[in-house]
């Protein structure tokens, strides 16, 4: 379970303004593909528009087709609660439901939504997901217990558990590691290791080592100026990229002369 | 002990030119000896002797002060003492209120069958006996706080939907659209409209809707829906606004609409702060009098409906017992009736106050491990 | 339109998003209706009084001399409110801000929000019982030291139900409101403008002068102008304290009325051209102290946009 994603001619605007310019992409599923760049340059909102998350945000429109599998996330008809659903999102800085339990953030997905779901499937559920994110060990026995109350890394653990509770076919993450701590970084970087056996994972990282470890192909976006707008420099295989780019530009960042 | 010790009399540098740390409590105690002995002239009270003190020692000490420490200082000293003194005279009035409602409201309120009874039946001729014989004082606020409860309550209903629902549409929906800026200018200005107009306003729309003379309970609602609803909308307001954008994003990334959103996890974790907001708005309307009055008139007996029929509430109790006693020669009784309820109104608004605090924090997400 | 798997939602939650933002915005557009509701019932109410022949009106005069002494009393009464609780309240969210100690501050901050909590019936109550009584000497003092000044001509009230009690009154219930408004101001101050004046050798008062009444005058501005608003609109206090009668200079006689306590007194035995002419009395009330917010929440709007201070 886990599917492809193929972006034509996307423009992404706010307001007026256009943020991100022309991206052609194509993301192979169960694969983990890193966007890599300076700040600024539009990779955090084109990751946002993957799962028409952009929408929260006022005054923000993209032009262009996103393909799932051939299917277009901005056709007619499509409801963009069914597109998240699909393609789930991990956040910058971790977000439990400081209402509810441990076990009730990884249900919240289902219940939110008012699915019924017998108690065994529930627990069967919760452990499944808990397992697939490497927490379960760590909290299975407090698990009524709030989700606030648990470290940096685990709660972020918790928000992944809690993504992929609700079966997405694409995991989309924004800069997941950029509020924790190394240690804690280091297991979530395993654990993307581990989700790509099942899932499609888009990363969004600030950190070029953690992009050259964890991705299988990477992503650089690159802003001309203040005020221009962003754009997509190069794609190609993370060692590509890392050790013989085509571009000067790319060569630039990721030798780290500037950024 | 080496011979090189500092002589302990010498002053530090930097205290040179200052009052002796104890200046303001000798600058008192006279003050307090020389505000006595005046009073003593002019005949003793407590008050005068507070009052002429307070403007002795403010007087001593700043005139010391300005003799040694130089004009600066002095006037350093004369604000502090201006501003203490100013929050002391603000304590005056609620120190005074609070034990006049005590002293005078005790004896109605332990009277047997104050609160269980109603003033149905009870005329001047049962309040003259009690003064003249001696005969215990009959009547009491049981019509008015039923009255009170339904009233508030019935105020509640219409208001706390209504208000929620339009904070929602202003922190949710609103995305500073001009009528959601309409609306924010407009709540401001409802909050300000006098409580005597709200009154008025459930009085002519009634008058107009369902015949001239028409007053009841539910009239009296409307009239402090129109003072509540402004109150929890800002109240709501402000605690929708801190619920973090992110818990929002949380659960639109898990494929969750935006409704469920709102009444799943945004409303969860701003509840406390949106009930201790109700309670306090509760708290503000059920001591309103002036809506009450020109709205649900007088009653003296019980009446359960609140749709129907003329309903007494405890201000309005309050007020017509001190204005129009049962019995106009014999005041007594009405008065004690009156301070009373007054008591009772007083330790109901205190308890709510009270509620709010403690609702804010049993409903606050825990955070513990 | 071809169906795919993104196409398949179901209908019903997407119904429920509708339904429930429709409520939000029709509870929002009810706030506005009642809004203009109240000023239309009034005005379909008072329409009779404002165009009825002047002999009908109480008075026998017309609308307008009915209306005008209780607009003047209103005033006196607001005024006198306002003298006695801005320096009051000033002082008292001075107090709280700067001098009190930090672990007091809230406490006492709470201490005068009680004074809030007080229902203005009981207010009322106090102020006919209490006050009156204890404050009659010092009219007869004032009645026979400065009676040469209109305002306190003599002789005073026996009974000290005057207009200067009831003004006493209400300074006493705007106070917290002034007293709050002003706090919040003074806490704002820039800690950096605070420090820059006492690193100069400032003494407390002179920072306080130099940086914080400075800041917090618009804001000490409009929590004036709401607590006008809030005098102006007071009825409890007025219709208990106050033995009214006709316009007085004098402030320690008894007479002047307000709007809001004539109301109070006369609504409830009224009928007919005489209900009509109260509620365009509200009216009246309603206008003045539109009016005064109004202009006490532009005050705040323009300040919000120019203090750069956050």
């Amino acid at each position: 379970m886990s599917k492809r994603i193929d972006v034509k001619d996307l423009n992404v605007y706010y307001s007026k303004f256009l943020a991100v310019e022309d991206v052609n992409i194509n993301i192979d599923a169960k694969s983990v593909t890193a966007f890599i760049g300076p700040s600024g340059c539009g990779k955090s909102t084109f990751l946002r528009t993957l799962n028409r998350m952009h929408e929260v945000i006022p005054g923000a429109r993209v032009e262009g087709e996103v393909l799932l599998d051939g299917d277009n996330l901005y056709g007619p008809g499509v409801d963009p609660v069914t597109v998240r659903s699909q393609i789930g999102m991990v956040f910058q800085r971790p977000n439990p439901f400081p209402t509810m339990s441990i076990r009730d953030n990884v249900l919240a997905g289902v219940k939110l939504n008012n699915k019924k779901i017998s108690k065994g499937d529930a627990d069967a559920l919760v452990e499944r997901s808990l397992r697939g994110a490497n927490l379960w060990n760590e909290v299975k026995d407090r698990l009524a217990k709030p989700g606030s109350g648990l470290s940096g890394g685990q709660q972020q653990r918790l928000c992944i558990a809690r993504a992929i509770a609700v079966e997405p076919q694409v995991i989309l993450m924004d800069e997941p590691c950029s509020a924790l701590d190394p240690i804690s970084t280091l297991a979530i970087e395993d654990l993307i290791n581990e989700l790509k056996d099942e899932y499609t994972v888009v990363i969004v990282t600030h950190n070029m080592q953690q992009a050259a470890r964890v991705s299988d192909k990477t992503a650089f976006f690159n802003i001309a100026g203040t005020g221009k707008p962003g754009k997509l420099i190069e794609y190609g295989d993370t060692h590509t990229i890392f050790s013989n780019p085509t571009v000067k530009a790319t060569e630039d960042y990721v030798s780290g002369r500037f950024g | 002990m080496t011979a090189t010790l500092t002589p302990v009399k010498k002053r530090s540098a930097l205290t040179k030119g200052q009052l002796p740390k104890a200046a303001p409590y000798i600058v008192l105690a006279l003050a307090l000896i020389l505000g006595a002995a005046i009073l003593a002239l002019i005949g003793f009270n407590a008050f005068g002797w507070g009052i002429v003190s307070a403007m002795l020692f403010t007087v001593g000490l700043v005139g010391w002060s300005a003799a040694v420490e130089g004009s600066r200082r002095a006037k350093d000293k004369l604000a502090t003492c201006l501003v203490v003194g100013a929050f002391l005279i603000s304590l005056l009035p609620l120190v005074s209120v609070i034990w006049t409602v005590l002293v005078k409201g005790l004896p109605g309120l332990l009277d047997p069958g104050f609160l269980g009874t109603s003033m149905n039946g009870v005329t001047g001729a049962f309040d003259n006996k009690s003064v003249e014989n001696g005969a215990p004082v009959v009547g009491g606020i049981y019509h008015a706080l039923i009255g009170t409860v339904q009233i508030t309550l019935l105020a509640t209903v219409i208001s706390v939907p209504v208000g929620l629902l339009t904070s929602i549409y202003l922190v949710e929906y609103g995305d500073d659209r001009p009528l959601a800026r309409a609306i924010t200018f407009f709540v401001d200005v409802m909050t300000g409209i006098p409580s005597i107009v709200a009154g008025l306003f459930a009085a002519a729309f009634f008058f107009a809707v369902a015949g001239p003379g028409t007053k009841t309970g539910a009239v009296a609602a409307v009239a402090l829906s129109v003072l509540m609803i402004p109150v929890v909308v800002r109240s709501s307001e402000e605690m929708l606004k801190i619920v973090p954008n992110e818990l929002r994003e949380a659960a639109y990334a898990l494929g969750v609409r935006k409704w469920r959103t709102i009444l799943k996890v945004v409303i969860p974790t701003a509840i406390s702060g949106i009930a201790s907001g109700v309670t306090l708005a509760i708290a503000r309307v059920i001591g309103e009098t002036a809506p009450i009055l020109v709205t649900a008139g007088f009653a003296t007996s019980i009446n359960n409906n609140v749709f129907g029929g003329w309903m007494a509430s405890l201000p309005t109790f309050i007020y017509t017992q001190i204005l129009n006693p049962t019995s106009p020669s014999n005041p007594g009784p009405s008065d004690q009736r009156a301070w009373g309820a007054a008591l009772v109104l007083i330790i109901l608004v205190m308890l709510l106050n009270l509620a709010a605090r403690l609702v804010a924090r049993i409903f606050a997400p825990k955070a513990g491990r | 339109m071809t169906t795919t798997s993104l196409t398949t939602s179901r209908g019903a939650g997407r119904a429920g998003d509708k339904v429930f933002s429709a409520a939000t915005l029709a509870a929002g557009c009810l706030i506005l209706a009642v809004l203009f509701g109240v000023a239309l019932f009034l005005v379909i109410q008072a329409v009779p009084a404002l165009v009825a022949p002047p002999d009908k009106i109480q008075g026998g005069a017309g609308f307008f001399a009915y209306i005008w002494p209780i607009v003047i009393g209103t005033l006196i009464a607001a005024v006198i409110a306002l003298v006695i609780a801005t320096p009051v309240a000033i002082g008292v969210a001075l107090f709280i801000s700067h001098f009190a100690p930090r672990r007091l501050a809230s406490g006492l901050g709470y201490v005068i929000d009680l004074l809030a909590a007080i229902p203005s019936v009981v207010y009322g109550a106090w102020g006919a019982a209490f006050l009156a009584r204890e404050i009659s000497p010092a009219y007869g003092w004032l009645a026979s030291n400065l009676g040469w000044l209109p305002i306190f001509q003599g002789p005073a009230s026996a009974t000290g139900k005057t207009i200067l009690t009831a003004g006493i009154v209400l300074a006493v219930m705007v106070l917290p409101i002034i007293t709050s408004l002003s706090r919040e101001i003074f806490l704002q101050t820039p800690k950096l403008h605070e420090e820059a004046a006492l690193a100069l050798g400032a003494t407390r008062w002179e920072m306080i002068r130099m940086a914080v009444l400075p800041f917090g005058r618009p804001g000490i501005i409009s929590a004036i102008m709401l607590g006008l608003g809030r005098a102006l609109g007071e009825t409890m206090a007025v219709a208990l304290v106050l033995s009214s009668g006709a316009l007085t200079a004098s402030l320690i006689q008894s007479g002047n009325q307000t709007i809001a306590a004539e109301i109070a007194l006369n609504f409830p035995e009224a009928s007919g051209l005489k209900v009509s002419t109260l509620i365009a009395a509200g009216l009246v009330l309603f206008i003045i102290t539109l009016g005064v917010n109004m202009l006490a929440r532009w005050i705040i709007t323009r300040h919000k946009e120019f203090s750069g201070a956050n």
